[in-house]
């Protein structure tokens, strides 16, 4: 039995490293001098001369904005379909076109980038030719795009939430008379706001580092962040990309730092109310 | 069954994310199959139209053109193939080192599991693109690797790691390996212990008790796992063009060179058609499972 502890311990070991070491080499070669990127210049660093490039890079510095945006975007109405699909493979048993709904919110998940994007362009293109719209492609074609392979991921996020608790809360508050818009925005929805909010942080994220998809149906003027990077780091590396790196690490940290403090701070509220609750006091 | 909502209002909740899907997933497939049989033509839109008119009546145009040519060039077989071979080779590398990581997860203590699975995600909520763009740092010739091993005296020449199958085999398995251990530990870490106790106390060797009780039960999440590293695997653009050959072209950068330098929408239609007819059977199956893991902890 120890040894298998052992042997199994060391992979988790050696799993963490291989995991976190590139990502610390990006970090500690975003401080170096030389233009060669992997050859330490120890005379002349640390330094912060590539946040400085990297600050008055207005490609970069727009295509991030657009990101952004996008992102925001895409996150908040992939949320809104994907609690919707969400609710609807949960709790509504067998209903018509519920496999067909099932398995087009599974898809996109595993679906290999190149088709999703090739066939969401030619849809594009197509209803330009049948009813004139989109006027070419650009943001509004990526963002519709972005949602579509997001609601996918809020949706598992949302219906694996709502699986894992039972349906007694929304039955009582159905007995005791509440319209169903009631027990969604009184019971439903403050049970399933974590999944929500993890929901959306995926699909911010996603959507955020999307190139595969983005590619094929973005236009001139419309490079996301993702597309810029691509297009320098294709012919090799650049300081100025580590230090970007570095930046979208530290933000992700604090992040997931801030979120993970929010999430105990409501399981705590939650145990205090349930022991309020079984002590008779509420 | 529970009804949350009543009537329209039902019919609205399932109703507005089916459309959505219908129109932005489903119909684009119906597209790329239509264009898939059509040939290339010099005009806007670059491929020729499903219908002809003849003599005033329609006329139906079925080319099989791009799918001949896509089987008589040498090129797009060898990529298919290849493609699958590097798919499934790195999830066999992701599961050898996903399966002792999500194993020593679900034995560790419980206070350490949740810190041990947050820096196992964590990585995949930072960029993708850069953490692969990381390895060419890592892999080139006067790369970290290569200066490291050059130092210690291992080697005198520096190797060439990137460009090579190997490079690809790492970026995928790094890419992917949150999606290789989070099924695996969510399965594993439902097991009974009392079962390998029994066993040992029946006197089963550790080995043994693993590859009687252990291994089989885990089988669900070893198909879950490899399944969502192999099927975008085989579609992979970014990890190979960064890091992988350049005499072998994987099939996704197929596709994109198709579409983008060449300007052939049918012949790229006609790949991703004979990639999805390949990764149908493993999307059921994969959707099978998820039904059903979803269903259970109901």
């Amino acid at each position: 039995m120890r040894s298998r502890g052992l042997f199994t311990r060391s992979m988790l070991v050696l799993g963490l490293v291989f995991l976190y070491v590139p990502i610390l080499s990006m970090v500690v070669f975003s401080f170096n001098n030389s233009r060669l990127v992997t050859v330490w210049d120890a005379a002349h660093s640390p330094t912060l001369k590539w946040y400085v490039a990297l600050l008055g890079n207005q490609q970069i510095l727009s295509a991030a904005w657009l990101s952004i945006r996008i992102a925001l975007v895409s996150a908040s109405a992939a949320v809104v379909l994907g609690t919707l699909a969400g609710m609807a493979l949960a709790r509504y048993g067998a209903f018509r076109g519920r496999l067909l709904l099932a398995g087009m919110t599974a898809a996109p998940i595993v679906m290999p980038e190149v088709i999703t994007g090739l066939s969401l362009l030619l849809l594009f293109v197509a209803t330009e030719q049948l009813i004139g719209w989109p006027k070419g492609v650009g943001a509004v074609t990526i963002t519709l795009a972005h949602i579509t392979f997001c609601m996918a991921y809020v949706t598992v996020v949302v219906q694996s939430r709502l699986a894992g608790f039972d349906e007694s809360l929304e039955e009582a508050a159905m007995d005791l008379g509440a319209r169903p818009a009631r027990v969604f925005v009184r019971i439903t929805l403050p049970l399933i706001l974590p999944a929500i909010a993890s929901g959306w942080l995926l699909a911010f994220t996603l959507s955020w580092d999307d190139l595969v998809i983005t590619q094929f149906v973005a236009g001139p003027g419309s490079s996301t962040l993702p597309m810029v990077i691509f297009s320098k780091v294709r012919f090799g590396v650049t300081p100025d990309v580590n230090a970007l790196a570095t930046i979208m690490v530290l933000l992700v940290a604090t992040g997931i730092a801030i979120s993970t403090v929010w999430m105990r701070h409501r399981q705590k509220l939650r145990e205090r109310d349930q022991q309020l609750a079984a002590a008779g006091n509420l | 069954m529970l009804r949350l909502t009543r009537g329209a209002g039902r019919r609205m909740v399932a109703g507005i994310p089916l459309l959505w899907l219908l129109l932005l997933f489903l119909v684009p497939f119906i597209i790329v199959f239509r264009i898939s049989f059509s040939e290339v033509r010099l005009a806007i839109p670059p491929y020729t139209p499903l219908f002809a008119w003849h003599h005033g009546t329609p006329q139906l145009q079925l080319h099989w053109s791009a799918y001949s040519f896509l089987f008589t060039d040498p090129l797009y077989v060898s990529s298919y193939l290849y493609s699958l071979k590097v798919a499934a080779v790195s999830t066999l590398f992701c599961l050898a080192l996903g399966y002792p990581m999500a194993y020593a997860i679900a034995r560790a203590e419980a206070s350490w599991r949740s810190l041990l699975l947050m820096l196992i995600v964590l990585p995949f909520w930072t960029s993708f693109l850069l953490r692969v763009y990381a390895w060419i740092g890592l892999l080139k010739n006067n790369g970290v690797i290569n200066n490291v091993l050059l130092y210690l005296g291992v080697i005198h020449h520096p190797l060439a790691l990137l460009q090579t199958d190997f490079a690809v085999y790492i970026g995928i398995v790094y890419s992917y390996l949150p999606f290789m251990i989070l099924p695996l530990y969510a399965n594993l870490e439902k097991h009974d212990a009392t079962l390998l106790e029994a066993a040992a106390d029946l006197g089963a060797r550790p080995w043994r008790a693993f590859l009687a009780i252990t291994l089989p039960q885990s089988f669900a999440g070893i198909v879950a796992g490899s399944l969502l590293v192999f099927i975008p695997a085989v579609g992979e653009y970014v990890i190979p063009t960064l890091l992988g050959r350049t005499d072998q072209l994987m099939i996704g950068r197929v596709l994109s060179d198709e579409f983008f330098e060449n300007r052939d929408w049918p012949v790229a239609s006609a790949v991703a058609i004979l990639v999805l007819l390949l990764l149908v059977v493993p999307i059921m199956l994969f959707q099978r499972l998820e039904r059903r893991e979803l269903e259970v902890v109901k």
